[in-house]
């Protein structure tokens, strides 16, 4: 496993190789002709790079944008998420239900575009750059080639993402034997030593059973083997313990720590859950309604939020490593629509600071990334995935800072 | 808020002589597994196998495991929504175990129950005045002012709208529905509260309103809670006391501080070392321990104590003998041979080769 094969060799004329669920649906649409992709109007007329610079780094994400037409309206599921990763370190998305962070982690994978019929479904805009390569513009049988191989994904539900009929084994040789030119034999030894890897026991038994015969725990550990069989660089942990036991989330969370430093490769992982992200990120990127509000080192996000929006999520858990507090202090109100997301700051209806900004500043003008370290220059269109912290909120930078260490701070 | 604390922990103490509201003694739950055409017997599920376990008036008890320990087996049987195969509940002094559908809907008022799936939970061709409404007419109460002033009066008691009387349960958001299944367990005042997981299908910031409206709600009309979940950080922040279960079996029971701050079974310390902290800086601090593998299956558990197999400090004794709950100090019971944080270390002489 090295390079990946020339793309214009890419045409596979070697064994027959089955299709498989973890690659995604078949090969609907052979080298989609150009009238259709018009009429799809998603994949054509958004800016082909041609012209953009190809990033440095190796995961980049521009003004990205998901939306699907329905009858209700245009949901604007992501609406403007620019942020970049390196190999070998560890991005956190977090967010609440409907922010957004599912979406983007399908948009990576070109999931919202491998069938004809899902591309109707979809507008997508903006660039997405996997090692030099630009996905969102380009053909979905090229994507389709990346995916599993370059860039893999742990779903949330093991349950449902693994094939109840066929067993763990059969499923990991399948995805394995769809990137690579190996007899039966070959992909089986590898998916016993994938089993073994990710810590399943009496591996060369187990590699025979079916989903249900596996716990919970296990059957993410299959699909992470399954996931890792073609050693991504690119992988993407959409809420992987989210079903899982507090026991057995701590285990998979090691095991993901541990596959990275093996691998180098890059981890996107997104959750709702705070407290798995202070585990493994290095990054952390917070989204509300669709759009990043809050994005920088780990650390730094943890330490001096800079968003009321942050703030809430802080104030809302309970945490075990502090002293016990006699109030949560929650976010009012819910998360808004993707339909109609409020004017100006998405977060106003329910942020306790709305009014601080003047002139109703907050509901007009929807505020844009700044930096916050460096007198509020604006976030240099998603090529600062590094070092920066970054927060799309009105109020002036002292106020934040003021507002956080007298008055949120202390009460966590 | 420091002032309802101090008060709710001197009620506390004081209802420690009090009768419990609930008594529970060896419950026992076994699911059987059939086989044949005769339905021959030929194990059981042994979901929960013998507990024991008082609630006083007043307390939150929160029930933590993980899945399959029995603690929603638990739930429903103390709310009698399954019957016992053995042990004994007793609710205010009256022996309930046993009693059939009729005799126990009287009891019904006192003890209510709020699910953990807001979807589930509410029936979509009802409205929410409906739901909320049920309760009432089930038990022939005729509130005081009517019956939809009443249902109204409690809409508005968990923070929603008294507008929302006549509309259906799929134009809530989860946040929503989660407390118009409050308001329902509330409608007849009951004397006990069963919440099963109440937070865990809800976002972040809407779990923290939901976790508030529940300490206002019990402050308010003195209720008592038992609240099963297993997300730790939130069992510590809403219980006085907490049981902690493995496999069917409560193997320690300690009030909120005394178990966070010395746990003394090594599986509630591996349960703690677990919880994920968000705070990226202490990563690198802390010893986890993982535990390995996966919980035993409860129709076959491991003999002696259950834990043993994943624990680290099993003996030959944990085989063979199975560890009593026993107090170890006081109001901190634990069934372990060999506790942590406990000064008497004369259990630990037992022939310790490690099995």
């Amino acid at each position: 496993m090295t390079d990946f094969p020339d793309s214009t060799a890419g045409h596979r004329a070697g064994p027959s190789v089955p299709d498989t669920a973890a690659d995604g649906p078949p090969p609907a649409a052979p080298p989609a002709d150009p009238a259709d992709l018009t009429r799809t109007g998603a994949a054509v007329g958004e800016p082909a790079p041609a012209g953009s610079k190809a990033p440095t780094a190796f995961l980049e994400v521009r003004d990205l944008k998901v939306h699907f037409p329905t009858d209700d309206g245009i949901v604007k599921s992501v609406d403007g998420l620019s942020f970049s990763l390196e190999k070998g370190r560890t991005l956190g998305i977090v967010g609440e239900s409907g922010s957004g962070k599912s979406v983007t982690s399908l948009a990576i994978m070109g999931l919202h575009r491998a069938s004809r019929q899902q591309r109707s479904k979809v507008d997508m805009s903006g660039e997405i750059w996997l090692d030099g390569k630009e996905l969102v513009g380009a053909d979905p049988d090229e994507v389709r080639r990346l995916r599993g191989r370059e860039m893999a994904m742990i779903f949330q539900d093991p349950l449902s993402a693994l094939h109840p009929y066929y067993t763990v084994g059969s499923q990991i040789v399948e995805a394995y034997r769809v990137h690579h030119a190996v007899d039966k034999k070959t992909a089986r030894k590898r998916a016993v030593e994938m089993l073994d890897r990710v810590g399943i026991p009496q591996p060369d038994k187990r590699v025979d059973d079916h989903p249900h015969q596996f716990s919970g725990g296990m059957r993410q550990r299959a699909m992470i083997a399954m996931a890792l069989v073609n050693n991504p660089e690119l992988l993407i942990a959409d809420e992987p313990t989210t079903a899982l036991d507090v026991t057995v989330q701590a285990q998979i969370l090691d095991l993901i720590r541990d596959l990275q430093k093996e691998f180098g490769s890059a981890v996107v992982i997104i959750t709702h859950d705070l407290g798995v992200v202070a585990e493994l990120a290095d990054q952390l990127l917070v989204m509300y309604g669709g759009r990043c509000i809050e994005r920088g080192p780990a650390e730094k996000v943890f330490s001096e939020p800079q968003h009321p929006y942050t703030w809430g999520l802080l104030g809302s858990m309970p945490r075990i490593d502090r002293e016990q507090t006699d109030r949560l202090i929650p976010v009012k109100g819910s998360p808004p629509s993707l339909i109609n997301v409020p004017s100006g700051c998405a977060f106003n209806p329910r942020c306790p600071y709305a009014d601080v900004p003047e002139d109703d500043l907050t509901r007009t003008v929807r505020p844009e990334l700044r930096q916050v370290d460096h007198g509020g220059t604006p976030a240099d269109e998603g090529v600062a995935g590094g070092g920066g912290h970054f927060a799309a909120c009105h109020m002036a930078p002292e106020e934040r800072a003021r507002i956080w260490t007298e008055e949120i701070a202390p009460k966590l | 808020m420091t002032e309802t604390e101090e008060t709710g922990v001197v009620a506390g103490t004081t209802d420690e002589s009090a009768a419990p509201l609930l008594r529970v003694r060896g419950l026992v739950r076994h699911f059987p597994i059939t086989k044949g055409l005769l339905k021959r017997q030929v194990g059981a599920v042994q979901a929960v196998d013998g507990i024991d376990f008082e609630v006083r008036p007043g307390e939150t008890l929160g029930v933590v495991g993980e899945s399959g320990c029995g603690k929603s087996t638990m739930g429903r049987l103390i709310t009698r929504l399954d019957e016992p195969t053995g042990g004994t509940i007793e609710f205010e002094g009256r022996d309930i175990t046993h009693l059939p559908p009729g005799k126990l809907r009287p009891m019904r008022r006192d003890v209510q129950m709020i699910f953990q799936d807001p979807y589930g939970s509410l029936n979509p061709r009802h409205t929410i005045g409906g739901i909320v409404g049920t309760p009432f007419r089930l038990q022939g109460v005729e509130p005081e002012g009517g019956l939809k002033k009443e249902v109204q009066r409690l809409l508005e008691l968990v923070g929603l709208s008294p507008e929302h009387y006549n509309r259906y349960p799929h134009e809530f958001s989860g946040g929503q529905r989660q407390r118009i299944g409050i308001a329902r367990a509330l409608a007849l005042k009951p004397k006990l509260v069963v919440a099963d997981e109440p937070v865990s299908a809800l976002d972040v910031s809407i779990q923290a309103q939901v976790v508030n409206l529940m300490d206002d709600l019990q402050d308010e009309l003195g209720l008592t809670y038992v609240i099963i979940a297993h997300d730790l950080s939130v069992i510590r922040h809403v219980s006085d006391r907490i049981a902690v279960m493995y496999l069917g079996k409560i193997v320690e029971l300690a009030d909120r501080k005394s178990l966070y701050e010395a746990p003394m079974h090594p599986y509630t310390k591996a349960l703690l070392s677990a919880v994920p902290v968000p705070d990226p800086k202490r990563r690198t601090q802390r010893d986890r321990i993982l535990l390995k593998g996966d919980v035993p299956s409860p129709i076959d558990p491991p003999s002696g104590c259950r834990f043993r197999t994943r624990c680290w400090k099993a003996t030959e004794v944990c085989a063979t003998t199975e560890p009593p709950l026993v107090a170890l100090r006081t109001g901190h019971e634990v069934a372990c041979h060999h506790p942590e944080n406990a000064p008497d270390g004369a259990r630990d002489d037992e022939p310790a080769k490690t099995a």
